[in-house]
């Protein structure tokens, strides 16, 4: 499966001029707010109608205004997933999922409602009113709406945006099932490096209406020139297996043949799972580091160094767990010398290494 | 004695009769107007406005000479209506229905669109996108919605109904037993001499079946709000 997509639009002072092709699984469009990324997946959804452009999922054509050809919303069989929810009031969370369902088309298989109902957790909401449910609840259902329809592909506009941290790890397990056990491409809009961390497969960085990387999210979160959201919240990604579980609370990661320790994780021992190591979190030192109280330190080689206009820098390393980031300032990176090829260590408190960051 | 002599309640059956049909005229066209002109944009939309709002505007008498040229027996309309449909407006109950119905339109449209103003129309796009046509959103969101404001509209056109005055006496005048709503014969009565207590029972009458109608319209929207608030 491709999904192929290119799309001009001029709004009153911003123009949106973008292309990009991806593989199957869940893309994450990822970006500042007003970098253009809702405005793709309103022009997938139909909600929106560009200037000038093309959409495509194998060969299924939602929109090429070169040929005029326009699928009306209704007809294009996106599951919508909006940062507001957006349920209907006067139904009940019962009602409000099967709608999609009335407008299915009869040779379309949506998932069994019970299926949907069980894998997030609806069980105990059905008769209730939107009204009565919290965000994470409101959000979930938001989900199943979508799901239930019987989409082609799905759309998700920064649904966890709305919600606080402890809703947002209640709703994200759910994107990581769907992203699994859907077959349809899935179009995620986010600002949030750990969203993109735990859920891309590939992802989509924008800033200012341009694309301005592909990848995975290693190959793009470890690209120190891709920053969409500033050097601030660059951060890299690296996969690792579960190695063990320790009686003290810890769990032990082999990442690539290193031992990384961070605080106990749910999954069994050996899950693979991805761990996004924020670049601020992040110590660097030429010498090697003895009896100091961070348990995480990994060998590696300066691949590049890079400074904005700021006092800092960010450092990319290359280490057998895979690349990392730091962000240090320029100064200490002048001081310990850092340059391309330079031998140093990369330090990590494992308490940095936050859950929320963590996905299988 | 009787309470009210058999020609009084010829004037509140009929002024029942005009005032519903009236208020049924008025919903649908009420409602499409009110969407229209909350919804979407066309040329001519401000020329719209201010035509639905004309009767509120105008001196009734003025409203009811115009239908009296549309719809009278000179009338191009009102020939028409009678060749291809057998409807007859001049001097019938129907031409105060219509009159009734005419001056209730603009009440109608305006809480319709109120409340079609207030429904989130990102609500509707969400129903587009699980595979809705534009008449089903309406019917399953937006109507759901509006329910209340357009329960408030039926009120107002039903009390319009019953009230009016000036426009269904210009157009249809005042006939005993055809025309003879509630406020004709009130009118009739004050020119009437010793007909002060016919004038009284009626207006009695006219306040007890405006303070009904209200009560029911307040008791059943609050029904239908907390139906569709879904508290």
């Amino acid at each position: 499966m491709t999904l192929s997509c290119h799309l001009k639009h001029a709004f009153p002072g911003f123009t949106l001029d973008t292309r990009f092709e991806v593989p199957d699984g869940l893309t994450v469009l990822y970006g500042r707010s007003g970098s253009g990324k809702t405005t793709i997946v309103n022009a997938a959804a139909g909600l929106l109608r560009p200037d000038e452009g093309r959409m495509q999922v194998d060969d299924w054509l939602l929109f090429d205004t070169m040929r005029k050809a326009w699928l009306p919303a209704h007809q294009r069989r996106v599951g919508y997933i909006f940062q507001e929810g957006r349920l209907f009031p006067h139904m009940s969370v019962g009602q409000n999922l099967r709608y999609g369902r009335w407008f299915a088309p009869k040779g379309a298989t949506p998932e069994p409602l019970d299926r949907v109902v069980e894998m997030l957790g609806l069980g105990p909401l059905l008769h209730r009113r939107p009204a009565a449910l919290s965000g994470g609840e409101k959000q979930r259902v938001a989900i199943g709406r979508a799901l239930l329809a019987a989409p082609r592909m799905i759309l998700a506009d920064e649904p966890l945006s709305a919600l606080d941290d402890a809703r947002k790890s209640e709703v994200l397990p759910y994107f990581e099932r769907l992203r699994d056990e859907v077959e349809i491409p899935i179009l995620y809009v986010t600002h949030s490096a750990a969203e993109v961390a735990r859920l891309a497969t590939t992802v989509v960085t924008l800033e200012d209406g341009r694309v301005t990387g592909q990848g995975t999210a290693t190959e793009v979160l470890g690209d120190p020139s891709v920053t969409p959201l500033g050097a601030r919240a660059a951060g890299a990604v690296i996969e690792a297996t579960i190695a063990a579980h320790h009686s003290d609370g810890l769990t032990e990661l082999n990442a690539g043949g290193a031992p990384l320790f961070l605080p106990a994780l749910a999954q069994p021992k050996g899950s693979t799972v991805r761990i996004r190591i924020a670049a601020h979190d992040v110590i660097l030192s030429t010498a090697e580091p003895n009896d100091l109280s961070a348990l995480n330190i990994l060998s590696g080689t300066v691949q590049d160094t890079r400074s904005g206009q700021g006092p800092g820098a960010i450092v990319s390393l290359d280490t057998p767990a895979g690349r990392i980031l730091a962000r240090v300032t320029r100064r200490s990176a002048t001081r310990l010398g850092l340059q391309t090829g330079t031998r140093c260590y990369a330090v990590i408190k494992s308490v940095a290494l936050a859950p929320e960051d963590i996905g299988g | 004695m009787e309470w009210l002599t058999p020609a009084e309640w010829q004037a509140v059956a009929l002024s029942l009769r005009v005032a519903f049909w009236a208020t049924l005229f008025c919903l649908p066209i009420g409602v499409l107007t009110a969407y229209a002109l909350a919804r979407w944009a066309f040329p001519g939309r401000q020329a719209l406005n201010i035509l639905v709002h004309l009767p509120l505007i105008m001196p009734p008498v003025v409203t009811g000479y115009l239908l009296l040229i549309a719809f009278g027996p000179q009338g191009g309309l009102g020939a028409f209506l009678k060749d291809t449909l057998g409807l007859t407006f001049a001097f019938r109950w129907t031409g105060a229905a219509l009159a009734s119905g005419v001056m209730a339109f603009p009440f109608m449209v305006r809480a319709a669109r109120l409340s079609i103003e207030a429904v989130d129309p990102k609500l509707e796009q969400a129903a587009a996108t699980l595979g809705a046509s534009r008449a089903w959103v309406f019917a399953t969101v937006t109507l759901p919605m509006i329910l209340p404001g357009i329960l408030a509209g039926c009120v107002l056109a039903f009390a319009k109904g019953m009230g009016e005055f000036g426009a269904t006496i210009t157009f249809v005048s005042n006939i005993p037993g055809e025309t003879q709503t509630i406020p004709l014969a009130i009118d009739l009565a004050l020119e009437t001499p010793g007909g002060e207590g016919r004038v009284m029972r009626l207006a009695l009458i006219s306040i007890v079946l405006a303070a009904g109608a209200l009560a029911l319209s307040e008791w059943v929207s609050r029904r239908v709000a907390t139906r569709v608030g879904g508290a």
